[in-house]
């Protein structure tokens, strides 16, 4: 196997062997700590123009397969595993992942330390990396390379991942709602668990006008996850803003919590190294129960989680808080319908113990119904 | 919410003895959970019967009861102490059923206390199959099919429903014990009948077989805010069919992907909910068929198992400390993470590496028994690895089994291996299946060969595959460059193995690897992998890039553990490591532990000042010293407090420039090697029993003949008392030289001269190269022949006088001088007529150090480590450590009693094996009991290891000729203290001519007689007899004693096969018909 390098940002080189598609790729190195579900984890949107490093040694032991799918396509710039299986064992494995990366031209490496990464970008925080399996480079010309690239604060992706046209996800069973998903980066599983509680869902892209909403007749709308930085998405900000004022439920989560945040009047910031994996803790602050919840964000809100804010939307409150590090996992306004969450109560993967906020979603809505007069 | 603090006083029941089933995971979580409570201020009364542990110890808790676990003790204990709560669900299955035990007598409910972690409805719903399936049902799970039965017309039936194959599991047992899997009428009749016996409940449960699913398990914990998390998932490579205890496991699972897995974490959320477990830790076991990924719940444990000592190890998540503090109202999001120090206990921990836990098996000390692995777990221990890759945990994990046969081989010439027959044999599991498989890989089986034989997962087989290849590559000659060694580390292949690729010797390699700078580095087991910083030392090797073993100033000092359980050593020694570490560090030094058994105390992380989880190999060892010779000063290495297993590597380590703490290597020898030892005895003119080497038959006999029969042999090339017989004539010598050992000139047999009817005296003893402290003399009931660990044994000794125990002193001090002892010493003794005759030295730590320790109070174990590094005996007697004066004195009288797994094992005929003891140890834990007098001491011994003797009631005597003079005492006791008698015709007929009226019953080979006259097996089986004295004839199934023996282990009937144990069982009895036993925590009578 031919060699490969891994090369950060601040000079630090991994040496590994190519894996996957060969060639040479750049993003932002960011690591992920599930045990299971890198199948999810790469077709995930919000990964996009980023490099992951898994930190469960073993990855492809089950192939890949379709249901398993997060979205159209592989979305992760580049992907660092220890050992990649070459095997792939499970009844519903259709391909073999490295197979699968080939196809889709994702430049992977393997056999490097990734625990020494791991700590490496713990400490130093998420920084650009460039994965080099065509070697004719030198050292500092690869480290130059990498310094050529764009980094993720300042980024602007939802276009790169959202949707052209919108699509209809129908509602399992009777329909109840309707919904008007915008798309930043949205996994499947999100329309699937709205559907699963009798709502239609309708997927509109990410540059979605007021009027191409309301066309739609929503009973709420949703704020996907998504990639980049919260800072440059002004324009979803002001339709957030006036989604507010037409006092149509809101649930956000991820990219589209800072969304919300945002429009509320909070500043994002980005976190040293971020939260991506499948066993963080959040605290319920109205209930005081814990639920282990799927992470992947670089970026988070600023908000007093100890008192009530005001908001020109009315009194809103943190709901939600990392227990790790104290970050802003949630919001609502007290008197409205809008409510987010930074982490991913549709899983996929990872637990299922935040899947409740649906329900919440769903009670938001009966209690704040259409108002025919705005829409 | 905080805790409860309304919860002053706990009463924390242990597990008792160590036994198949039940380990010393459980001194391991019921030791956190003292610890925890005391932390809080809580008064601690603890009840275990077992001295060995850590948890007894006397600075573990406010008031240690040594009695015996049952709810007529505990219900005393109670009494004296009132405490507010009881926690029952970190002992294991002993601690469950006595709590059960106590609801039912009403005794929490009269001294007003209950159950904290899991009340008994929560325990009635996961251990009542019945129930547990309802519940399973009602969260949308699935269970097996299967039937619940009472009798065996019951039984019959079922499988009608069923079909065949069935697997049987008997209800409120543990360990499986009791169950397997039938494929005909006369299996299910055979395994069934025990199941019914076993069952407290006469219930067994037929199931549809599931046998070759891939199995699952999961740990969960649960706070009273209904807060839960999966510590960890641990995935079986022995599919389903083999107990999980003896099972290769990996943690966390590896082909599953996470719709199938979160599918398992709703089910066991939904499970622990719904059954109720108020707060703490439970684990739920899963089948799932590898063509559809059906699902279905086996079972689940309401209580902290083996499994969670495991899972702790494995994640760094101490799911027993946690579990006590839920237990006292904590909840999850309250309890600090101590490794990362600054996130909380409610989370899952994440793995960035994998684990590999291997059983240890001990059939080769039941030769008779059914080697194949069932439903009932027959494992004695385990051990586990820990690498960044399933490859590198494998190899580690089979190196620390500590045995030649479950190392991979590699062997050139494939032409012996004959793949056929591994394919046959390997579908059905045994000890060495997997080492089977890698065989036939190695010689050509293809991994759907093999998936067809055994069904493990096609994944794990194919790293088998990969390291087959990796082996493949190294025996091509090659330059033995970095390259090429790393690749070889990677898989972890030894040096010893890369050596025996290459055909030269394991030294070269090293050499030529450390030339190149070739080291492991060491990575920390942290919970969260990498994504916060770890705080606590917790070290497994890897050979990669970037190794987290901090610098240190403090001086080191390296404690070697003892590895896996096994038969001979086991949690005794694992005490005394534990101790040396925790007095090691009070004296300011930085202790560093390395041992690879994850149910230990010693490889608890916070144990040690730095935990290494390494396999016990010479080379494992010297890469840590290496490690940390970089990170600071190292003093040396102590080995002589972990067993056989250290002391074995501490020549090596010598060799290798490493400095060896307490007793020398050049001393070690002196006392193990039969030659050097007889000098040492010679120039100090103590006496030994007469020996000769026999290097033929009629050498042999020769020998006999010079040195009187009976004599003791053995094949002079194993240890541990292994192939030990006592023969007493030509017949009988020549008939074991036949039979058991190939004898040639360079495995000769030892013939030992055998004390007949000898005292045989136990000593420990400490020696700091001037001065001896006499830990303490302990006499054997049992007389010279039975092996010491299986001897019950009373201390003080009760039959020497003054003038012996002073030759005792002066020859343990003259033997102690002789080889140079530094530390601790045991020595055997025998007293034959006037003559003490030295029958072995051991100068290492011993089975009995922790027994002694607890009956006088003085830390041996402690006090040896700090004369390892220096300190004088009556520098440790100034300090306190050792009485100011004098030697160990014992503060009442205690005895020791062994533990025998006769029940866990059957010969393949379905029968059970024979329960008689011999110069072969096989018990696998010990017992103490403490009182005041010989006969209550002794009750309460058998009362724990046994079960109650019997206060009346009828006794079956018979007699081997050789004991019918010792034994007519105890006879002629026992028909005073008001017992019915009956014996087989000579023994009677002895009674009869002696004025001791017993009736004849007839022998199980004569048959029942004419007019329906039962033999004395059919009475054993209809519960006609309460105890059986049966001494045997000699060994072997001819005799009609192992079918006595067995019927009686199999109905759980007292059998005592000892005259010497004949006697004190009179004593036992006297003092139970005498009234009520009390019972006194450990401190009180170390106040005396």
């Amino acid at each position: 196997m031919a060699k490969a390098f891994l090369v950060l940002d601040d000079g630090r080189i991994f040496e590994g062997k190519s894996w996957a598609a060969t060639g040479r790729t750049f993003g932002e190195a960011v690591f992920q700590t599930g045990m299971t579900g890198y199948q999810e984890t790469l077709t995930d949107p919000s990964y996009h123009r980023q490099v992951v490093v898994m930190t469960a040694p073993h990855i492809g032991n089950t192939g890949v397969n379709t249901p398993d799918n997060e979205s159209r396509k592989i979305w992760v710039a580049g992907f660092v595993v220890r050992n990649p299986s070459t095997i792939t064992s499970n009844w519903r494995s259709e391909k073999d992942l490295e197979a699968e990366l080939i196809e889709q031209s994702i430049v992977g490496i393997q056999g490097i330390d990734t625990r020494a990464l791991t700590r490496h970008l713990r400490d130093r925080g998420a920084m650009r990396v460039g994965i080099f399996s065509d070697v004719e480079l030198t050292r500092e010309e690869m480290v130059i390379e990498v310094r050529k690239t764009d980094a993720m604060s300042g980024a602007y992706l939802s276009a790169d991942v959202s949707t052209e046209q919108t699509y209809v996800v129908p509602a399992i069973g009777k329909k109840k709602f309707s919904v008007a998903a915008i798309d930043l980066g949205i996994k499947g599983a999100t329309p699937r668990a709205l559907a699963a509680r009798g709502v239609e869902v309708h997927v509109l892209p990410f540059n979605a006008t007021f009027e191409e909403i309301t066309a739609v007749k929503p009973d709420g709308v949703f704020l996907s996850n998504g990639p980049g930085d919260p800072s440059t998405m002004s324009d979803v900000v002001d339709l957030v803003r006036e989604v507010l004022g037409a006092e149509i439920p809101i649930f956000g989560i991820c990219f589209g919590h800072q969304i919300l945040g945002r429009a509320l009047g909070f500043e994002t910031y980005k976190l040293q190294f971020g939260h991506r994996g499948i066993n963080q803790p959040v605290l319920d602050k109205k209930t005081g129960k814990v639920e282990i919840t799927a992470h992947n964000h670089g970026f988070a809100i600023k908000a007093p989680t100890d008192a009530i804010f005001n908001t020109v939307y009315g009194p809103g409150e943190v709901t939600h808080i990392g227990l790790n590090d104290g970050v802003v996992e949630g919001l609502q306004l007290l008197e409205r319908g809008a409510f987010s969450v930074q982490y991913h109560p549709e899983a996929a993967a990872g637990p299922h113990d935040a899947a409740y906020l649906f329900d919440r979603f769903i009670a938001l809505m009966e209690k704040y119904p259409r108002v025919q007069a705005v829409i | 919410m905080a805790r409860d603090e309304s919860i002053k006083s706990v009463l924390v029941i242990g597990s008792g003895p160590i036994v198949i089933g039940q380990a010393c995971e459980f001194d391991y979580s019921g030791t956190q959970a003292c610890r925890v409570l005391r932390a809080e201020g809580i008064r601690v009364i603890l009840v275990n019967s077992n001295p060995a542990t850590i948890m007894t110890d006397p600075e573990f808790a406010d008031a240690t009861y040594i009695e015996p676990i049952t709810p007529e003790f505990i219900e005393k204990i109670i009494a004296k102490e009132r405490p507010d709560a009881v926690l029952a669900t970190l002992g294991g299955q002993t601690a469950l059923n006595a709590a059960i035990g106590l609801h039912k007598a009403g005794t929490l409910e009269k001294y007003k206390t209950r159950l904290i972690g899991a009340d008994v409805d929560a325990i009635e719903r996961g251990e009542n199959r019945e129930i547990f399936r309802g519940i399973v049902e009602k969260i949308g799970g699935e269970s097996a099919k299967s039937v619940i039965c009472h009798t065996m017309e019951e039984i019959i039936a079922g499988v009608e429903v069923l079909n065949y194959p069935v697997v049987i599991r008997p209800s409120f047992t543990m360990g499986g014990l009791g169950s397997g899997i039938a494929f005909d009428e006369e299996s299910l009749r055979q395994i069934a009948g025990a199941g019914l016996r076993h069952s407290p409940t006469s219930e067994v449960l037929l199931e549809e077989s599931i046998i070759g699913w891939k199995e699952y398990e999961l740990e969960v914990m649960r706070d009273k805010s209904d807060n839960v998390v999966i510590v960890c998932s641990i995935e079986n490579i022995d599919p389903m069919g083999v107990h999980t205890g003896d099972s290769i496991t990996v943690a966390p699972a590896l082909t599953l992907t996470d719709v199938e897995f979160q599918k398992l974490r709703d089910l066991s959320i939904d499970i622990i909910r719904e059954v109720g477990v108020a707060t703490g830790g439970c684990n739920i076991q899963f089948a799932v068929n590898p063509d559809d990924g059906r699902i279905i719940v086996i079972e689940m444990n309401p209580r902290v198992s083996r499994s969670s000592a495991l899972a702790s190890k494995a994640t760094g998540f101490p799911i027993a400390k946690i579990a006590t503090k839920l237990a006292i109202g904590y909840t999850l999001d309250e309890i600090k993470n101590d490794i990362t120090q600054v996130t909380p206990a409610s989370f899952e921990p994440t793995l960035d590496y994998i684990v590999v836990k291997v059983p240890r098996f001990a059939f080769e000390k039941f030769a008779d028994a059914d080697p194949r692995l069932t439903t009932t777990m027959k494992s004695v221990g385990e051990a586990m690895a820990i690498g960044r890759s399933f490859p590198e945990a494998l190899m580690k994990a089979l190196r620390s089994l500590e045995r030649k046969e479950a190392i991979f081989h590699f062997p050139a010439d494939i032409s012996g291996i004959d793949v056929a027959a591994l394919l046959l044999a390997m579908r059905i599991p045994t000890e060495y299946r997997l080492q089977q498989v890698q065989q036939a890989m190695w010689a050509g089986a293809t991994i759907e060969d093999v998936f067809a034989a055994t069904k493990i997962d096609r994944w794990f087989l194919h790293q088998l595959d990969l390291i087959n290849l990796r082996a493949r590559e190294l025996a091509q000659p090659a330059e033995l460059s970095l390259d090429y060694l790393k690749s070889a580390k990677e898989m972890s292949f030894s040096d010893a193995q890369i050596a025996q690729l290459r055909g030269v010797h394991e030294g070269d390699i090293r050499k030529a690897r450390h030339h190149l700078g070739l080291h492991p580095v060491y990575k920390t087991v942290d919970t969260c992998a990498a994504e916060f910083e770890a705080f606590t030392p917790y070290h497994y090797s890897s050979y990669e890039e970037e190794t987290e073993v901090r610098t240190r100033t403090k001086p080191a000092v390296i404690i070697l553990g003892s590895g896996p359980n096994r038969i001979g050593q086991g949690i005794e020694f694992d005490y005394s490591c534990v101790h040396a570490s925790f007095t090691l560090r009070d004296a300011g030094y930085e202790t560093v532990m390395i041992n690879c058994n994850p149910e230990t105390v010693s490889t608890d992380y916070d144990t040690s000042d730095r935990l290494y989880f390494e396999p016990l190999t010479l080379e494992d060892v010297l890469e840590v010293v290496h490690a940390e010779t970089l990170a600071g000063p190292v003093l040396g290495v102590i080995t002589q407090l972990g067993g056989q297993t250290p002391l074995g590597l501490a020549a090596g380590l010598k060799a290798a420039g490493v400095t060896i703490l307490g007793t020398s290597p050049d001393a070690i020898n002196l006392a193990e090697e039969r030659g050097a030892f007889g000098k040492v005895l010679a120039e100090q003119a103590l006496t030994a029993p007469e020996f000769g080497m026999a290097s033929s038959q009629l050498e042999a006999l020769d020998i006999a003949a010079r040195i009187g029969y009976p004599v003791l042999v053995r094949p002079s090339f194993v240890l541990g008392g292994r192939g030990m017989e006592i023969v007493y004539d030509d017949a009988a010598l020549s008939g074991f030289i036949t039979r058991a050992t190939y004898i040639t000139p360079d495995h000769p047999v030892l013939v030992d001269r055998f004390l007949d009817s000898a005292i045989e005296i136990d000593v420990d003893a400490l020696y700091d190269g001037s001065e001896l402290f006499l830990g303490g003399v302990m006499e054997h009931i049992e007389e010279a022949g039975i092996h010491s660990g299986d001897s019950a044994c009373v201390l003080p000794a009760m039959t020497i006088t003054p003038s012996q125990q002073k030759s005792i002193r002066e020859a343990t001090l003259k033997i102690a001088q002789g080889v140079g002892v530094l530390g601790l010493i045991n020595i055997q003794f025998a007293i034959a007529g006037d003559i003490l005759y030295v029958l072995e030295a051991n100068p290492r730590a011993s089975r009995t150090v922790p027994f002694v320790s607890k009956a006088t109070g003085v830390p041996l174990a402690k006090a040896a480590a700090r004369i390892s590094l220096g300190t004088s005996i009556a520098d440790l007697r100034s300090e306190g450590l050792l009485p100011a004066s004098g030697d160990g004195v014992a503060k009442a009288i205690s005895v020791k009693e062994a533990v025998l797994p006769w029940n866990r094992f059957r010969r393949t005929d379905g029968r059970g094996v024979d329960a008689v003891l011999g110069p072969e140890m096989r018990s696998t834990g010990e017992v103490m009991g403490i009182a005041h007098t010989f006969g209550e001491s002794y009750a309460k011994s058998q009362i724990s290891a046994f079960g109650p003797l019997p206060k009346s009631g009828t006794v079956f005597i018979s007699l081997a000729d050789k004991d019918k003079s010792s034994g007519l005492a105890p006879s002629r006791a026992f028909a005073e203290l008001g017992f019915n008698l009956i014996a087989t015709g000579g023994t009677a007929d002895f009674l009869a001519n002696n004025g001791i009226l017993a009736h004849k019953v007839r022998k199980n080979s004569e048959g029942s007689g004419p007019m329906g006259e039962k033999t004395i097996v059919e009475l054993l089986n209809t519960g006609g007899v309460d105890l059986v004295i049966n001494t045997p004839v000699g060994r072997g199934t001819r005799a009609d004693g192992w079918a006595i023996r067995t019927a009686a282990v199999q109905r759980s009937i007292p059998c005592i096969t000892t005259t010497a144990g004949f006697s004190a069982a009179v004593q036992g009895i006297r003092a139970l018909q005498r009234g009520e036993l009390s019972v006194s925590p450990i401190q009180e009578w170390l106040k005396m």
